[in-house]
């Protein structure tokens, strides 16, 4: 073969990095409530030793009970995550969109504030008070932010509307009556390429007199 | 004739309503194709070359076969084939979790004896180059050349001339949602797919086609989708695999491209250079415009773009190539060639409007043959405030200097027959309008509900519209050249009337009244000739008993229209020791003939303009002629605008008459020039190279000096 050939399949990618870190972080710091037993290990059969537990998460005020591995993020286990008694979470709300934390789509709230749900690991998240866009509405009624959203037409394809609804709200319970350009930082964590922008500095305008 | 009547009779059509699928879509309830989730649903991954050209030795895929948990592993590329992109696949595999399909891809083993390769214009079209195509000589396309008028005798008459060299570089599509796919076959003959796709049927009779089924067995569906912007019509290679992998294993499989997938082989706008020189006569008159240009839509053609645009050119040449690279394919993008053309146009007709001293308005009113663009002047200019822009562009001595611009634009959004439609009216008053067109965002959902509940007396909320679903067999072409409206609206109308009709066939005897005499209310229908008659909605339809009344419509041409003007105007702030640009304020007077909905009109404005400054200020793939790869294919190198880049934006629906017409595209076009313009106005440096960065403005700031 001449010198050029070249193999590939061997990147190291982000989550595989994760991992590792993940990993530690579990021996560290949330290990007292976490089960991690040798047949779990066994389990992982791939070759990359991936660890994996069962924790508990509460999520929109509701106990999940979850089988995780140390790299497996928050986001997954909403959007993904089979419940141990067999009831997929199927939050899908928060998407997946850049899978870096540069764009805001899997916006969540934890203990109130605003995290990316791809850019935090599950079992980081238990024990905590998770709110995703499906938890914001009280019943039918809408969450004031959400329904000036609907009014001012502050969506179109809608794929970034639940984390720009869920930022909204969190920059609201903080800053009940933000400027022009306190919105625009509070939210310069989420992207839209539709470009509703406009309508959406007025919807969160009008839902912050509701507040 | 058929017609949507006066602006003063409507109750519904050209109002502002918010959309119907909004409260779904703020609750996180809207379900996209990446949101599906199936019994036993397995995750599709693709591996994808990492090198721009190469020659495939050999591909084993055994020992990600074995691996537990992996389901399937096909090959996408055969030994002996050559790689001509990063991104191209090389084989995909469908696993339990995502995260194994990840792990899986990465056991793949692949061996590539790299080649040359180009990856830029330039080296592309270098002495010696690599020959990346066999079809072409020096990587480029015979020239299109056309000539109309005599361009010498033009350039005779010309009083001052203007030669220069533009360039938009390649800008990528960033759907939000990737593309991608969830197949499931119910048994070996019935697929159903859902798809993130701005063309259902053209996906059904795709997957049909490659699978080899009648049409009808394959349903696809797409209830949502997260952004396409012209580059999600077939299935793809990803679509096709989706439902390969589903075939192999049993189950259902989702495969969505990743991120920077999206970016490698999702579609991209073109690049443009072009090298124009134009003259124009003492009395403002462009005479003579001779462009030599190019761009590249890939290792694929398809880099055109408008020379001249918009403005009447008697006399003119103009050249055209298409420059092969190893990246990957263009895809149609919001007004293909369109926002290019105008950056370059509307650059070169300040240009020239300068070297005469004329008011670069004044200069356009001479020139523009649209009639409705020359009441958007007056308009537009009104409304940015005009007499306040520099008159010497770069006067004054401030650090942050401001100015202002104009840009313009065409498109035709008239539609196309062969929509199909049913609205049914059933006995309990529940009305329903099927059709095979999707939502991409636009808001056609909500404008097929306003036209049906305009036509009976409703309100758009009790009208339940079932769109973006191959199921019922009632075609719509895809949702492309801003014709979706324009396809739609009037079939829906028509279906709406018929149902209508048939319904006030039965209640007349009751009402002892004539067919004719009869008119819809609020939900009521009442004899026009004596008011006291009237019945209200649910008791008219209760007479149907057991059966329901379904009418389909037809393309009537009468109702709409295509051809739409735009006209923009920026004001920008530069910081002459930054390089920083803000943009002021943006007004765009957009031609949209009839606005169904009002509200999501202007959306669609908001969005373009946005688009377009983000192509302006901030939007290029950089590809790495080193190593062949795309350098910024993620959301954080790669720039699209975001909540600091907003200006305040003033959007107006510009009413020209009361036919139906599609806005998607058009208001990304003027948006560039008018930026351009603007930032001329300010300090007094052209950049005839987009996006217009600090770097470039700092640069050109400093060789003026020097």
């Amino acid at each position: 073969m001449p010198d050029k050939e070249k193999k590939q399949g061997t990147n190291i990618s982000r989550r595989n990095f994760l991992k590792g870190v993940g990993t530690g972080t579990v021996a560290a710091t949330v290990a007292p409530s976490v089960l991690i037993g040798a047949e779990k290990e066994a389990d992982a059969q791939t070759g990359d030793a991936v660890a994996s537990a069962t924790i508990q998460l509460n999520i929109n005020g509701k106990p999940y009970q979850v089988e995780v591995e140390a790299r497996t993020t928050l986001l997954t286990v909403l959007r993904d995550g089979i419940d141990t008694s067999g009831t997929n979470i199927d939050l899908t709300g928060a998407k997946l969109i850049c899978d870096r934390g540069e764009c805001g789509g899997c916006t969540v709230m934890v203990d109130g504030k605003t995290v990316y749900a791809c850019m935090m690991l599950a079992m980081d998240a238990e024990g905590k008070q998770i709110t995703t866009v499906e938890g914001l509405a009280d019943g039918d009624n809408l969450h004031p932010v959400q329904d000036a959203f609907v009014q001012h037409d502050a969506l179109m394809c809608g794929f970034c509307t639940p984390g720009f609804v869920v930022s909204s709200a969190a920059l609201l319970s903080e800053n009940t009556k933000p400027t022009l350009e306190e919105i625009k930082v509070g939210l310069s964590g989420n992207t839209c390429r539709c470009g509703t922008y406009p309508f959406i500095f007025d919807a969160v305008k009008t839902a912050s007199k509701k507040m | 004739m058929a017609s949507w009547g006066e602006a003063s009779e409507s109750r519904l059509i050209g109002k502002r309503i918010p959309r119907l699928s909004g409260k779904d879509k703020v609750t996180g309830k809207a379900k996209y194709t990446f949101d599906i989730n199936r019994p036993g649903l397995l995750y599709g991954r693709i591996l994808r070359s990492e090198v721009a050209r190469a020659n495939v030795v050999d591909l084993d895929l055994s020992e990600a076969e074995a691996m537990p948990g992996v389901k399937a592993v096909l090959p996408l590329v055969e030994v002996g084939r050559q790689i001509r992109y990063q991104g191209q696949e090389i084989a995909a595999v469908a696993a339990e979790t995502d995260d194994i399909a990840k792990d899986a891809i990465r056991r793949i083993r692949v061996d590539l004896e790299e080649l040359p390769f180009v990856v830029t214009e330039e080296d592309a079209m270098a002495e010696n180059a690599p020959q990346i195509r066999d079809d072409w000589a020096g990587n480029q396309s015979e020239p299109n050349v056309r000539e109309e008028g005599d361009i010498n005798a033009g350039f005779e008459q010309a009083a001052v001339e203007v030669e220069a060299t533009y360039h938009t570089p390649v800008q990528t599509h960033v759907c939000l949602e990737t593309h991608g796919h969830v197949a499931e076959w119910e048994d070996d003959e019935n697929l159903t797919v859902w798809a993130s796709t701005q063309g259902v049927f053209g996906v059904r009779n795709d997957l049909a086609g490659h699978f080899n089924l009648p049409a009808n067995q394959v349903r696809v569906i797409t209830e949502h989708m997260g952004g396409g912007f012209g580059s999600k019509f077939g299935p793809g290679v990803e679509g096709r695999t989706a439902a390969n992998l589903a075939r192999a294993t049993g189950r259902p499989v989702k495969l969505m491209l990743t991120r920077k997938a999206e970016h490698l082989v999702a579609g991209n706008r073109p690049s443009m250079t072009q090298h124009v020189r134009a003259g124009a006569t003492s009395d403002g008159r462009i005479i003579a415009y001779d462009m030599k240009g190019y761009g590249t839509g890939g290792i694929s053609s398809g880099a055109g773009f408008q020379a001249p645009y918009v403005y009447h050119v008697p006399n003119r040449r103009t050249e055209r190539r298409n420059v092969a690279v190893n990246v990957g394919n263009q895809r149609a993008m919001r007004a293909p060639g369109h926002p290019q053309g105008a950056f370059a146009m509307d650059s070169l007709m300040d240009e020239l409007a300068e070297k005469l001293g004329m008011n670069p308005l004044e200069f356009r009113r001479i020139n523009d043959p649209s009639e409705v663009r020359q009441a958007q002047y007056t308009l537009g200019a009104q409304e940015i405030g005009w007499h306040r822009r520099n008159s010497v562009p770069g006067s004054g001595t401030a650090v942050k200097k401001r100015g202002i611009g104009v840009g313009s634009g065409q498109w035709g959004g008239g539609g196309g027959d062969g929509t199909q439609a049913r609205v049914t009216i059933n006995a309990d008053g529940t009305v329903e309008a099927v059709t095979g067109t999707q939502d991409i965002g636009t808001g056609v959902r909500t404008a097929i509900a306003i036209i049906v509940a305009e036509e009976l007396g409703l309100n758009p909320t009790d009208v339940m519209v079932k769109v973006g679903d191959s199921g019922p067999g009632l075609p719509s072409g895809g949702s492309g050249g801003s014709q979706t409206t324009a396809s739609v609206a009037p079939v829906i109308k028509t279906a709406a009337a018929a149902a209508k009709q048939k319904l006030f066939e039965r209640v007349a005897p009751q009402l002892e009244a004539s067919v004719e005499d009869l008119r819809v209310g609020n939900r009521t229908i009442y004899v026009v000739s004596d008011r006291t008659k009237t019945i209200k909605w649910e008791l008219a339809t209760g007479q149907l008993g057991m059966e329901s009344i379904s009418e389909g419509g037809h393309w009537d041409r009468e109702l709409r229209q295509g051809g739409v003007a735009g006209t923009q105007f920026a004001e920008v702030e530069v910081d002459t020791e930054t390089g920083a640009i803000r943009l002021i304020k943006i007004v765009a007077v957009q031609d949209c003939g009839l606005a169904i909905n009002r509200l999501t009109t202007e959306s669609q404005i908001n969005g373009g303009v946005i688009m377009g400054l983000g192509q302006a200020l901030l939007e290029e793939r950089f590809m790495d002629p080193q190593t062949g790869r795309m350098l910024n294919a993620n959301l954080e190198d790669y720039k699209v605008p975001g909540t600091f880049e907003i200006p305040e934006i003033k959007s107006i629906v510009f009413d020209t008459h009361r036919k139906v017409t599609g806005v998607g595209e058009p208001p990304c076009i003027p948006t560039l020039g008018a930026i351009a313009n603007a930032v001329y106005n300010a300090i007094g440096v052209r950049i005839r190279e987009l996006p217009i960065t600090p770097d470039k403005i700092l640069t050109a700031l400093a060789e003026k000096k020097a």
